[in-house]
């Protein structure tokens, strides 16, 4: 049979699995997107309690951004075979996440203490609410977090497709929940100034 | 040159994909086997796309029924408000109230329970789990030539979350104080203040948890179906060529994927203020003389969160149905599409739009009345992308050599109803004629009509279409024609009716209107909508009989092409196999509606062009 033959194949290079984390990740955005507008509705009709938010929380911004280096520096060592660094990098940014949590907790305390409390005011409500929500993402990436020193200790340092692809999941996520922070305290920070 | 495959070189599909296909050595190590070693591992919790799309459809039925009861019921209080009920007593319990004359009536708290857990059932779990679940997994691997979804596991977590979904709502049905009432759009107060109503309690409690779960199932899903298109076609499987339905089912999965958690966050608010006592959505109300302690809630706020999904919720529904019938009208008219890119593009706007019309729901709410008009402007702009689709069904079938079998039918009359529907809605969409419209029964028509019905023909479309595929076996054709006339006319006697109810402001929700003199003239067509109501959903058992027999004793597919479709599903051995390819996976070298081109029937997507082929111009 005379015949052209399709010949172009183009596969994207992104492993599926590595995709499929990205959509959930705009998912999780979207909810995130929803309780942000819905701050900003919901602060346009009124009876809305102005206060600042306490300074804890911009000192953890500084810790979550840290442990995003760290995780980083983690997988470049990973990548180039060092040990050493590999590992420990890794238990930082453990202790750093799990730092984030108890800190993001005093910074409710704060809030309490200056008078706004959950049901105080819908203002108040919201900042507790999104954060929470936030602090439970990042719980996910502390477990993906353990879950990758486990490997870091108990396996022998190898560079494996499989590994590679199971850390830079983690590290995706990581860095994600750590942007939607940023993302969160910027947006606070404009509607309450 | 044979096309249609003489006999006894029945597969000249295997030479084709033995030439031009390409090994993927998916059958050199034995992980095929892995996931259906046994009993449990086949029927349970199986791993493969086709059994999982069974799943889900078997599931929906038995949602659609239960649903379908509901609405009898209810419609038996609309119709024969003074009839005695007191034979559903065996079935409804304490629902039914039995007075001295031995006179049984619904209870009202009860019919609020029922309108609201049939809304529930239909969107939820009818029309988006049993017509995108089955169709989405059926035909996205089978139509781009993959062995599975891109991760079979979250696949299969997708089913069963539905189910755990399914489970609680169940569970809802039987509590004491009964389940949810305030509607399927859960507004607050009702939804938000446990005292609110006897529903409002543990009722809601699980209506939420039910819905978190069938959230999660659908960003399960919906991961697994955007990941598979895009990174699982086969060799050749450009965007282009891809049917369809395709199309529908990744479009339909974004959209699930951008709106559900939206939806998520209202859930979470609405918890809070349950439980914790925030806010969110509660102003100053008082309950038993009581005040009670929320203060500065807007519970507008919540109808924009509701809607932000709720209106692209009802474009998942019905783009998976679009794109079925596109595919079954092409098929059976032996005609390719008409305007496949225009189908695409209008595809793409409906899913663009869909995210800035919700306001739409909300005219009468106390919005801003110029922000209204905002709304107004894209809802009636949604109007031109799908008169395009409906062109273009319309010009599909035109001089079409036309098979009119049980597929087709419904696919005709999904077009029918979508016309029909779609024409209210232009009505709906003008915020000053909604004021007369909102909440009567013409938006219960019109959505019923545009939605319900046209969703459920599509659904029907795909199951008579690809029923051989699913099972080996045809399904009965004469029970099908008699099921798709008794539909499209009880569905329309149905639901036509009700325009008139609405537009002389029949308010919807109500448990009987004879306090009302105004709405008295109008008893005779609610006793005539019962009826009719009756009447279809006695079609409808028709159909499950039919689809049941038809498993067993269906009669058995020989030819494994037995549409003479182009698509790569039909490629595949008629008993399916795990990897829906025994060899190597076929390459396709055009897009997949080459019918009666060139003078030939077809031309499946796996052939290759050939030399003095017509370029394709599509
Ligand atoms: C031409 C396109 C359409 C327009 C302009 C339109 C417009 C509208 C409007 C303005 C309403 C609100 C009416 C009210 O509550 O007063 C409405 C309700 C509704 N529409 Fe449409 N619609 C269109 C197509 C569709 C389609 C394709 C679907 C589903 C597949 C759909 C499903 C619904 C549903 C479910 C409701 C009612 C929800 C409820 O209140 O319970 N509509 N439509
Ligand atoms: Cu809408």
């Amino acid at each position: 049979m005379n015949a052209t033959v399709a010949t172009e194949y183009t596969r994207s290079k992104i492993h599926p699995k590595k995709f499929a984390l990205g959509v959930a990740c705009a998912s999780i955005l979207m909810m995130f997107a929803a309780f942000t507008s819905a701050y900003i509705v919901r602060q346009a009709a009124g009876n809305w309690l102005e206060f600042r938010l306490p300074d804890i929380f911009y000192i953890n911004t500084l810790v979550i951004l840290l442990s995003s280096a760290t995780v980083h520096g983690s997988y470049l060592a990973f990548k180039r075979g060092k040990t050493q660094a590999y590992r420990v990098l890794l238990v930082f940014t453990l202790i750093l996440g799990l730092a984030f949590l108890a800190l993001q907790y005093q910074g409710w305390q704060a809030l309490t203490s200056i008078g706004v409390e959950l049901t105080t005011n819908p203002s108040g409500s919201f900042v507790y609410v999104i954060s929470g929500v936030h602090a439970a993402h990042i719980l996910g990436g502390i477990a993906a977090l353990i879950v990758a020193i486990i490997h870091a200790f108990a396996l022998t340092h190898k560079v494996t497709p499989a590994r590679k692809l199971r850390f830079e999941m983690t590290l995706i996520y990581w860095h994600f929940v750590d942007f939607l922070w940023v993302y969160l305290l910027v947006f606070f920070t404009l509607q309450q100034s | 040159m044979a096309n249609v495959a003489d006999k006894p070189l029945v597969h000249e599909d295997d030479l084709l994909i033995e030439e031009y296909g390409y090994d993927d050595h998916f059958h050199d190590h034995h992980h095929g086997d892995k996931f259906q070693s046994n009993f449990v591992t086949t029927y349970f919790f199986s791993q493969d796309h086709k059994m999982i799309a069974k799943q889900f459809l078997i599931t929906g039925m038995f949602w659609a029924i239960i649903g379908g009861l509901m609405s009898l019921v209810f419609r038996l209080q609309l119709g024969f408000p003074e009839e005695n009920m007191a034979w559903l007593k065996p079935v409804l319990g304490k629902w039914i109230t039995v007075n001295d004359a031995g006179i049984g009536s619904l209870a009202p708290e009860f019919y609020y329970a029922l309108v609201t857990m049939h809304g529930t059932i239909l969107v939820f779990f009818v029309l988006t789990a049993g017509l995108s679940g089955t169709f989405s997994n059926l035909l996205i691997p089978l139509q781009i030539g993959a062995r599975d979804m891109a991760s079979p596991f979250m696949n299969m977590l997708s089913y069963w979350f539905f189910f755990l979904a399914g489970v609680v709502m169940f569970f809802s049905l039987f509590l004491n104080t009964g389940p949810f009432a305030g509607g399927w759009t859960a507004y607050p107060p009702l939804s938000a203040l446990p005292q609110a109503s006897s529903g409002s309690g543990a009722g809601m409690t699980l209506w939420i948890v039910s819905l978190v779960f069938f959230v999660v199932s659908v960003l399960l899903g919906g991961i697994n179906y955007i990941t598979t298109v895009l990174n699982m076609r086969t060799k050749g499987m450009s965007m282009w060529r891809m049917p369809l339905t395709i199309w529908a089912f990744f479009i339909t999965a974004i959209i699930g994927l951008l709106s559900f958690p939206v939806l998520v966050s209202a859930f979470l608010l609405v918890t809070f203020d349950r439980s914790l006592g925030t806010s969110f959505f509660l102003s100053e109300i008082f309950i038993g003389g009581q005040a009670l302690d929320h203060v500065g809630g807007s519970p507008i706020l919540y109808q924009h969160l509701f809607w932000f999904l709720g209106h692209p919720e009802v474009y998942i529904i019905i783009l998976p149905a679009m794109g079925i019938v596109s595919e079954v009208l092409s098929v059976h008219s032996r005609k390719p599409i008409f305007g496949y890119k225009a189908m695409v593009y209008s595809i793409l706007a409906i899913a663009f739009l869909s995210f800035i019309v919700w306001a739409h729901h909300m005219f009468m709410s106390g919005v801003n009345p110029f922000i209204s008009n905002f709304f107004v402007i894209f809802t009636l702009i949604i109007a031109v992308p799908s008169a395009v689709k409906v062109f273009n069904w319309i010009a599909t079938l035109y001089g079409g050599n036309i098979r009119f079998n049980s597929a087709s039918l419904f696919g005709i009359g999904f077009v029918s109803m979508f016309i029909s529907g779609g024409l209210t809605g232009i009505f709906l969409g003008n915020s000053a004629i909604d004021i007369q419209l909102h909440d009567t029964y013409f938006v219960v028509a019109h959505f019923h009509i545009v939605m319900g019905v046209a969703a459920f023909f599509g659904m029907y479309a795909g199951i008579y279409n690809w029923f051989p595929k699913m099972y080996g076996r045809f399904m009965n054709e004469t029970l099908g024609k008699l099921h798709f006339w008794g539909t499209i006319v009880g569905a329309y006697a149905v639901f036509w009716p009700m325009h008139y109810l609405g537009m002389a402001g029949v308010p919807r929700r109500y448990y009987r209107f004879d306090s009302f003199a105004a709405f008295g003239s109008f008893d005779l067509m609610n006793q005539f909508i019962t009826i009719a109501a009756i009447i279809t959903f006695g079609f409808q058992l028709l159909f499950v009989v039919n689809f049941f027999y038809s498993i067993w004793k269906g009669k058995k597919m020989t030819d494994r092409n037995p549409w003479k479709a182009s698509t790569l599903e039909w490629t595949t051995p008629i008993e399916g196999i795990h990897g829906n390819w025994p060899g190597k996976i076929p390459t396709v070298q055009r897009w997949a509606y080459d019918y009666g081109k060139d003078g030939k029937d077809f031309i499946p997507q796996i052939q290759p062009v050939g030399a003095d082929e017509s370029k394709d111009e599509h």
